[in-house]
């Protein structure tokens, strides 16, 4: 006879981690279930493949699991999970020899001024106007037209709402350089929305 | 007198809010008076907040069972066996 599993949903990410570290494998579970979607979505964000993407989860779950003795409890579990995660998506994409512009340290010149050239307000509210799949083709491709290391700063810190310092230490860049990659990730990405969603015709000045 | 540039450049600290007050005024009040980086405040808030608005989609369930089989295979393998 199994004993009758706790109130799953009412435990929080702590006492599920606790439960987890004691042996107790359907808390474990219970924690791939609450978070697989997200880290899925970031995966396939930062390695841009279905198939990558798929092993990053099963990669990151698994290793989150052998280093459950390692967690101490100074961040979020989620938090500790992102970052396994983004480290087996970096390695996916390293991997690509294809790939040549992965660096995520390298020197680069931000150039805000080139990529504010759309000035025009958008045209209602996008999350009314479009159908959820919609709204997330054109936020993937977005997405996806960005350069890596743009693209997983803005993912880190303003999808999965990361601190700037844990999106620095995820990645092993500086501070500065997470503020100026978000910056242009930020900056590139309005402008490329802009172009889908702003008024259109002389209606795009009425603000003037 | 703060120009469009200097918005630019602080243009995260202003929408994080980790400017400090008075700079925080200064950049509230060039955007308060500039048509053009009023736009890019306003567009930019709408991109971070469409993104922070989407939901993550479940996973199909053939995947979630691949993942859920591989889980449970590699976390067997690797107990000592009693």
């Amino acid at each position: 006879m199994t004993t009758p599993l706790p109130q799953i949903d009412g435990l929080d990410e702590a006492a599920l981690v606790e439960r987890a570290k004691s042996g107790e494998n359907w808390a474990y579970t219970e924690l791939v279930s609450r978070y697989n979607r997200k880290i899925f979505r970031m995966a396939k964000q930062i390695t841009q493949s279905d198939e990558d993407a798929e092993d990053v989860l099963q990669e990151a779950f698994f290793k989150a699991y052998q280093h459950l003795n390692d967690f101490h409890g100074n961040s979020k579990f989620y938090t500790w999970l992102v970052r396994i995660a983004v480290n087996e998506a970096l390695m996916k994409l390293r991997k690509r020899k294809s790939d040549k512009t992965v660096s995520l340290d390298e020197e680069l010149d931000t150039g805000e001024e080139t990529i504010t050239r759309e000035i025009a307000v958008w045209e209602g509210d996008p999350e009314q106007k479009y159908s959820q799949t919609e709204l997330k083709t054109i936020l993937d491709e977005a997405i996806d037209g960005l350069k890596p290391s743009f693209r997983t700063v803005f993912v880190l810190r303003d999808v999965e709402e990361l601190s700037t310092e844990e999106t620095a230490e995820s990645l092993g860049l500086s501070i500065p350089a997470v503020k100026s990659r978000l910056l242009r990730a930020r900056l590139e990405l309005r402008e490329k929305l802009t172009r889908m969603f702003k008024k259109k015709g002389e209606d795009a000045f009425a603000y003037l | 007198m703060l120009t469009c540039k200097n918005l630019l450049s602080e243009l995260n600290s202003y929408l994080d809010d980790e400017a400090d007050p008075k700079l925080r005024e200064e950049l509230q009040r060039h955007v308060n008076e500039c048509p053009n980086c009023w736009v890019i405040v306003d567009t930019t808030k709408k991109t971070l907040k469409v993104y922070k608005g989407m939901e993550a989609q479940a996973l199909p369930a053939d995947m979630e069972n691949r993942l859920m089989d591989a889980l449970s295979r590699r976390i067997a393998a690797c107990k000592p066996q009693a």
